[in-house]
């Protein structure tokens, strides 16, 4: 390509969308996408949101850090994890879109539910930096405990019934190995850095302990779906004790939360934050319906 | 030859200058500045658009912005490491940046006050950058012209990118077309002053031309691009607010109007509608990071001494 031109062939290609690796029509290859006969569709549906909203959630709060990093080395990185969690949140919300039947897109799903559509974990949503609610150290202690949840979580789907979610998940966990890799390298230098560092990093991983308990708890849907989160506990366990030790840090010793009425996130039932992050995401898209982007 | 002389014999054979050749005093200090305010100008730029990745409205739109402002990061740091060959410090650059001491593109002082803003800014702003960087393509330094090939690739990418945004807007609702003729309403000027004052105002120019860190003066570089964007603004539907604005057949350029001058020294001198708050920004990201630095710089001295114990 000419540099001196590269600007002049903009108006004969209009028609063409540009954004490399931002559309999905080719993200999946080859998966059938047919509708497996063996599952019910509505737990299907519901499992695809559960996994598209943890991704989404979280993607929309790493995504705060960009512009506000401690390096610009970590707000490319940071970027490119929210990146990846966004992918995987369009082809599962799509995937839910398509089981459901009713015509929903990705959009509709993102921006046209309410709060209590939202099946995603606590852990996604709390606010742990760079705004009030916590700092790097924190930010770092929930990417380095989600994405070790996630790795057992999609380890665990690989044979899953949907070959859609099977393959979003083999996907997946290419990526969230660079997650958790980058999270645990963190967590060591945070860990063995200075006095100071050292102090932020247990007050993170205190601040997103009680939420693990929930990232646990099978919920009615899983169950009926034959997955069950409380065996991949054991493994999660023995990779952040990993981690930690080269730390020098502890398990944290913090209490799970609490429930509402028995009910979290996986039943609709959110922390406060998360009015708030669906208020910022959504707002736009409402306020102008039948616009097309 | 002396070395002053043969410097000047190789930059007007169009010779590239590496780092560890001899080059003048004044040569490294305009080079280091200039490359400088480039780099803080794509950091200081991640704020504007990145302002907007939150509320995106669609999951695409979403995808598109965070890999833009990610770019951008990116294109901050291979320029600070230009500077870096050249024997500057990247921890002092952002000192410089956050004290005022150096500059940054002016345009990021307007703020981004509709999503067509992220349109606009991809269109006329990267497109106005363009214009100013691939020249600097064959600039004289090494470092810095293979640096300017990857990010000129990067800019025409995002170029296309905010121009089909706007295009499908435009195809849109009348609100979404209201709302992209009044984004282009508020940059068109803005996007002119990134040429910089006209060449007869301007003091760095001759003796960057001379050296080959500039090739083409602030008027002709704004001329190319308002020759490029009128068509471009046809096609799109939008109206550029130049009455003046009007080809002309014996130049074979189109006439326009001049910017608010005022309002460019105005905005270059600190007080511009976002001055202070980019600033400011910045300046929190860098200091509430402080220690997470810290710890990694004592992180890896630690590791360094028990390795060292080691073996």
């Amino acid at each position: 390509m000419s540099f001196d031109n590269a600007y002049e062939s903009l108006i004969d290609h209009e028609d063409t969308h540009w954004a490399f690796g931002t559309g999905f029509s080719e993200a999946l290859p080859g998966v059938d996408r047919a509708i497996p006969s063996d599952v019910d569709s509505a737990d299907l549906v519901a499992y695809c949101l559960m996994l598209g909203d943890d991704a989404l959630v979280l993607s929309q709060r790493l995504a705060e850090w960009c512009s506000r990093a401690p390096e610009l080395e970590e707000d490319v990185a940071l970027a490119n994890i929210a990146l990846d969690l966004l992918g995987q949140a369009r082809l599962l919300l799509t995937r839910a879109g398509e089981v459901e039947g009713c015509g929903r897109d990705e959009d509709a799903l993102a921006y046209l539910r309410d709060e209590r559509d939202f099946r995603n974990v606590h852990l996604a949503e709390i606010e742990c930096g760079p705004f009030a609610g916590g700092d790097f150290a924190t930010t770092m202690a929930r990417l380095l405990v989600f994405s070790t949840w996630k790795i057992a979580q999609y380890s665990s789907l690989l044979g899953f019934a949907d070959p859609v979610v099977a393959a979003v998940a083999a996907k997946g966990l290419k990526e969230l190995a660079y997650h958790r890799d980058h999270a645990a390298q963190w967590v060591v230098r945070l860990g063995d850095g200075t006095d100071e560092s050292h102090r932020r990093m247990r007050a993170g991983l205190a601040r997103v302990w009680p939420f693990v308990e929930e990232l646990f708890a099978a919920h009615p849907v899983e169950q009926r779906l034959g997955l069950d989160p409380a065996g991949y506990r054991a493994e999660f366990d023995s990779v952040i004790d990993t981690v930690l030790s080269a730390a020098g840090l502890e398990r944290p010793t913090s209490v799970p939360a609490a429930r509402v009425n028995g009910r979290a996130g996986r039943d609709g039932v959110h922390t406060e934050a998360m009015g708030y992050l669906l208020a910022e995401l959504q707002h736009l898209h409402r306020s102008l319906p039948g616009a097309t982007w | 030859m002396d070395l002053e002389a043969e410097f000047e014999r190789a930059v007007s054979g169009e010779q590239r200058v590496e780092p560890r050749d001899w080059m003048p005093d004044g040569y490294r200090k305009t080079l280091i500045r200039q490359i400088a305010q480039h780099a803080h100008s794509e950091i200081i730029g991640m704020q504007p658009e990145g302002n907007w990745i939150s509320r995106a409205p669609s999951l695409r739109r979403k995808a598109i912005l965070l890999a833009k402002v990610q770019d951008e990061a990116g294109h901050g740091l291979y320029l600070y490491a230009a500077t870096e060959t050249l024997g500057a410090d990247r921890g002092e650059l952002t000192e410089n940046l956050i004290n005022g001491r150096q500059k940054y593109s002016s345009i990021f002082n307007y703020p981004t006050l509709s999503y067509a803003d992220v349109g606009t800014i991809g269109w006329l702003v990267d497109g106005a950058a363009i214009c100013n960087q691939v020249p600097l393509c064959r600039t004289s330094y090494g470092p810095y012209a293979r640096a300017m090939i990857r990010i000129c690739k990067e800019e025409s990418f995002h170029q296309r990118q905010g121009y089909e945004l706007l295009m499908t807007m435009m195809r849109g609702t009348d609100a979404q077309r209201a709302m992209v003729q009044e984004s282009v309403d508020r940059f068109w000027w803005p996007s002119l002053m990134m040429f910089g004052p006209p060449d007869s105002e301007s003091s760095n120019t001759e003796q960057s031309m001379k050296w080959r860190i500039k090739r083409n003066t602030n008027d002709e570089l704004r001329q190319k691009f308002v020759d490029m964007t009128v068509p471009q603004a046809e096609k799109l539907g939008v109206t550029l607010p130049d009455p003046a604005l009007k080809w002309n057949p014996e130049r074979g350029h189109y006439d326009f109007g001049q910017p608010d001058w005022d309002e460019f020294w105005q905005v270059v001198g600190g007080n511009g509608p976002a001055n202070a708050q980019r600033i400011a920004h910045r300046r929190k990201a860098h200091e509430d990071g402080e220690w997470v630095r810290a710890a990694a710089a004592a992180h890896a001295a630690r590791r360094a001494r028990r390795e060292e114990g080691v073996a």
